[in-house]
């Protein structure tokens, strides 16, 4: 394969990534790794660095869109990545130390569990809470555009989801993938947040999250700009696309996408697991 | 200075930012593409490439020669580095809005951030 066939289909795949990545609140990497590794035969360590660099750029990509619409709810995102990114360290600094393999596979279980009800749950519905003391006190209550106007939101359940955004973290650290995922299950699940608000919050943090193991990473020499490139611009310009489509996507659809992407993630932490290349 | 106020300038900025770091990536990719589109390439095996691509100093050094290479790591650096500026103006935002908490809670995140990445560098 020649440096221009390799670099037109990796930026390809990686618009699609950052597409649904846009979509869903998670990096890109669940679509990124598997493509270079499995179709490309490119090394883990190159892909992992890839995967970095395709996170931070569907974050930033998307962010100033949702952002900007009133989406992403900044408050609970930056407060929820203290517990993140030191997760995020700790995770880091327990790589190489602590077998992944049975945690791989058990995260993977996890997952495939949050699929089925992702693909199976009704619509959005009346879920809407309101606020406990604590979102009170830390005012994460907000409000975003639903149809042209503005709704409000309650948030509960914060210590479940600090705890859970460490468990991110960790695991973002550990795997190498899927805070995102976690990210936006535990703002849906546990704090009850509108699902749009979960998914383009994540969109923010995950780049938070990246940046603070991006340093280690490029350091080891896992960024390769030959690798990287067609990365970073197909992921901005698919991230792009993805953020026109969300704000007019109905939930349902986004659920389901949801939902079949974190179970191919499932498979592959499963497979990885079991291989033991995790 | 409010909220809404507060985001619209922190995304413009940010957008900014991704742009220049884009468009940085893309000359240094045509200038890759350019002297090496039939060239074959070999991504199987890891190998731990040189300071030109792994340290900043050894980054910015091998940009200002306009080589293909650093160019393309120098704006992959900056769009590393997009996350980290938007955190830090969400603390400059937060105290404009005289927001206490919140100052506090995006500098814990900040300090974090900054600690991480100086270890590594």
């Amino acid at each position: 394969m020649t440096a221009l066939e390799f670099t037109v289909v990796v930026w390809g795949l990686s618009a699609l990534a950052g597409f649904l990545g846009a979509l869903t609140g998670l990096g890109g990497g669940v679509v990124v790794v598997p493509a270079l590794t499995l179709a490309l035969g490119v090394d883990i360590k190159y892909a992992i660095g890839a995967s970095l660099v395709s996170v931070i750029a569907t974050s930033s990509g998307a962010a100033a869109a949702y952002v900007r619409e009133g989406f992403s709810n900044i408050r609970i995102g930056m407060f929820l990545e203290i517990a993140t990114t030191v997760g995020a360290i700790v995770g880091a600094y327990l790589a190489g130390r602590v077998s992944t393999h049975a945690l791989a596979i058990v995260f993977g279980l996890v997952l495939i569990h949050a699929a089925y009800t992702s693909l199976s749950r009704g619509a959005e519905g009346a879920h809407l809470v309101e606020s406990d003391a604590l979102a009170k006190r830390l005012r994460f209550d907000g409000d975003y555009p639903v149809d042209g106007k503005r709704e409000k939101y309650g948030v509960r359940n914060v210590g479940a989801g600090f705890s859970l955004m460490f468990g991110a973290g960790a695991l973002s650290g550990l795997l190498g993938i899927g805070s995102g995922a976690v990210k936006v299950l535990a703002m849906d699940r546990a704090m009850r947040m509108p699902f749009k608000v979960s998914t383009t919050t994540s969109n923010f943090m995950i780049g938070v999250t990246a940046a603070a193991s991006a340093g280690v990473y490029l350091s080891r020499g896992y960024v390769d700009p030959r690798v990287a490139m067609p990365v970073m611009l197909g992921v901005l310009v698919g991230a792009l696309a993805g953020t026109r489509v969300l704000v007019q996507a109905r939930v349902r659809t986004l659920r389901i996408v949801f939902g079949v992407v974190i179970l191919a993630l499932a498979i592959e932490m499963i497979v990885n697991g079991i291989l033991g290349k995790v | 200075m409010n909220d809404q106020r507060l985001e619209t300038i922190i995304g413009g900025l940010l957008r900014t930012g991704v742009v220049l770091a884009a468009a940085i990536v893309a000359l240094g990719g045509l200038l890759y593409l350019f002297r090496f589109h039939a060239a074959p390439v070999n991504f199987h095996t890891f190998a731990v490439g040189g300071a030109d691509i792994r340290t900043v100093p050894g980054i910015l050094l091998s940009a200002a020669h306009f080589n293909s290479t650093g160019l393309m790591q120098f704006g992959l650096v900056l769009l590393i580095l997009t996350p980290v500026a938007r955190v830090a103006l969400a603390v400059v935002g937060f105290a404009l809005e005289k927001d206490h908490l919140y100052t506090v809670v995006s500098l814990i995140v900040l300090v974090i951030l900054a600690f991480s990445l100086i270890r590594a560098a």
